[in-house]
């Protein structure tokens, strides 16, 4: 018995490797998606090795009062300095950690919730489903910013805040998304068989149904970054970011209060702007090419 | 459209509402805590000077009875006064909601029509250069902040070439009257809503652009074609109207987000509306205030998604019978 138990295990990993290195090789043909993928990895390097190609020391006002305020690109290079003497490169590099890390961790919260929710939702017909998507209505309804603010305000600034308040606002599609594919999932033979032999609901679940889905999560994940990286960059803006880290938004919130706009330092609101603007292309690049592989509709408009 | 429908639709928008009410007590009462605590944090108040301020600001009894309390000043629309101006909220809200409306309500309409027409551009010569150049312009747009962009448009057109004010609703020399003044509110808002236009475009861009591209491979557009009719007019009388179907739907569960749209953007150009209003409530925090902003904002979003609900079940009939 266990022996065909691990064969069966075996020929399932097999088939899924097998679909991995298909898929894999589907991607790599696609330019765009392999353009959206250097680029991300080249930003997550910048993220990681943030004091190694900065000096953190630069970030704080403290540490910085020999430097010239407002200094231009071409005076204390690489990027200049803004207002109170702080290097714009270190803010830059150092806030790249904090924009990546709220936004893949916002994320991480968001398909959690989503998943679970869309599967339960998608399984389970009747009333815990009636509820379930009452409750995912109500969070598409309900306008996201003001939520986020107001969370965000009444929770207080801090880095674990943000991330909980655009994980909690930002699960109601991927919810969606995966209970309208668990509901003709549910449906398929093999599910039947598998329960024709006794399978119960946590063994569907999470050994037919999740694996199905995943590509689908897979590709949703993608999308949800760029989303939870621009939220960020809007609370941070308005301030209710962590105030003692520096990140691509709060880089935009101090610019403008500091006046980089009407003395045009573009040195100072540039940077952060292209920055946001590169990594949520990128990921919406990987997201849209990882939807054509999965998606055979899309992939057969592509191809004529 | 049967009654039966729209009751159902109606009750649902209802029950989210009363969602919200809870969900709005519950966050500022009681994960809040004590917004007297809070608000005089640091300073030496004695006992019966916090009840005071608690019986003014209408926070003293148990839980219950302030949430009761709570449920029938709403109803009534008394949203109680405002920690830093001691207005009522209600008041400032209305007197800060029609910027807020013009700017964002001429943004959304340009967005949609701008946005439509580069929709039907792209997917009418999908795969050619303008589709192209369409798609990427749309999706740049999409991925910067918004109020990034306000600020790029504003130091450009405002700070180095000096046509349009850097900010405001008007000139304070400007007479507040006549035609003059609408002028130059018309002129204060120019730059603010090419930022909320360019802003929403890329949305109905690429829906309009998926739509038709669904429609174009429907057997009656090529009858239509097989008819001899040109390619105009296949594409205006027979492809564009079926397509618009998820615009129109679009269209009004935007109007809903009109009032809450332009946090950032209004900020950017000290456009004084409800979205500036919510960022000075963010300092303080001023709670009565943003707590009356959040279900301004949510309710108008409810009712507008009841409207499209209806747009929809309305225009296409497939939905009401499903």
């Amino acid at each position: 018995m266990s022996t065909i138990q691990a064969s069966a295990r075996g020929i399932a990993w097999q088939r899924r490797r097998r679909a991995f290195a298909l898929a894999w090789a589907d991607y790599r043909s696609s330019v765009p998606g392999m353009i959206g993928l250097v680029t991300l990895v080249a930003f997550v390097l910048m993220a990681l090795l943030a004091p190694v190609i900065s000096d953190g020391s630069e970030l704080r006002a403290v540490n910085t009062t020999n430097n010239p305020v407002w200094a231009t690109p071409g005076d204390f290079p690489p990027l200049g300095t803004d207002n109170l003497g702080r290097s714009i490169w270190a803010q830059l590099v150092f806030g790249a950690r904090i924009s990546l890390l709220v936004g893949l961790a916002a994320t991480a919260i968001a398909i959690v919730i989503g998943a679970i929710v869309g599967i339960v939702a998608g399984f389970f017909g009747g009333i815990p489903s009636g509820v379930l998507m009452r409750v995912t209505e109500w969070f598409l309804v309900i306008p996201f910013l003001p939520l986020a603010i107001v969370l965000a305000t009444v929770l207080g600034p801090s880095i674990v805040n943000i991330v909980f308040v655009i994980g909690i606002t930002s699960w109601p599609g991927t919810a969606r998304l995966v209970r309208a594919q668990v509901l003709t999932l549910k449906e398929r033979l093999y599910v039947d068989r598998s329960r024709a032999l006794g399978a119960g609901g946590g063994h569907l679940m999470t050994r037919h149904v999740l694996p199905n889905v995943s590509p689908l999560i897979l590709a949703n994940t993608t999308l949800t970054v760029p989303i939870a990286i621009l939220s960020e960059t809007t609370l941070s803006f308005l301030g209710l970011g962590d105030p003692t880290r520096a990140s691509w938004g709060k880089m935009l919130d101090e610019a403008f209060a500091a006046g980089a706009l009407t003395r045009n330092a573009w040195w100072y609101y540039l940077p952060p702007g292209v920055c946001i603007l590169i990594v949520v292309m990128a990921f919406v690049l990987c997201g849209q090419a990882l939807e054509e592989i999965l998606d055979p509709r899309l992939r057969e408009r592509r191809r004529r | 459209m049967s009654a039966r429908f729209v009751a159902g639709k109606a009750l649902a928008s209802l029950v989210t509402l009363a969602f919200v009410l809870v969900f709005n007590y519950f966050l500022f009462r009681v994960v809040a805590g004590d917004p007297v605590a809070n608000l005089f944090r640091g300073r030496n108040l004695s006992d019966s000077q916090k009840e005071q301020l608690r019986q003014q600001f209408g926070l003293d009894g148990s839980q219950v009875e302030q949430f009761f309390r709570y449920l029938e000043q709403t109803v009534t629309l008394n949203f109680g006064r405002s920690y830093t101006s001691n207005e009522p909220v209600m008041s400032e809200i209305a007197s800060r909601a029609w910027p807020t409306i013009a700017l964002v309500g001429v943004s959304a309409i340009l967005s949609a029509l701008i946005g439509v027409l580069l929709g039907v551009i792209a997917a009418w010569n999908r795969g050619r250069k303008s589709d192209y150049a369409a798609t990427s312009f749309t999706m740049t747009t999409y991925s910067m902040p918004d109020f990034w962009l306000g600020m790029l448009l504003l130091v450009f057109f405002a700070v180095v070439l000096g046509w349009f004010p850097v900010g405001g609703l008007s000139d304070p020399n400007t007479p507040d009257e006549g035609l003059a003044y609408v002028l130059d509110v018309a002129w204060h808002m120019f730059l603010p809503a090419l930022t909320l236009t360019l802003a929403y475009l890329g949305e109905y861009t690429l829906i309009m652009r998926s739509s038709l591209l669904d429609t174009m491979r429907e057997d009656y557009l090529v009858l239509a074609r097989a008819k001899g009719l040109r390619d105009v007019v296949v594409r205006n009388r027979h492809a564009v109207p079926n397509a618009m179907l998820p615009v129109i739907t679009l269209v009004a569960i935007n109007l809903g987000f009109v009032l809450s749209g332009a946090i950032a953007v209004e900020t950017i150009y000290s456009w004084p509306g409800l979205g500036l209003l919510t960022y000075q409530a963010l300092t303080g925090p001023d709670l009565p205030l943003l707590q009356g902003l959040f279900l301004v904002f949510s309710a108008s979003v409810i009712v507008f998604n009841f409207v499209a609900d209806l747009a929809y079940a309305y225009l296409d009939p497939r939905v009401r019978y499903a």
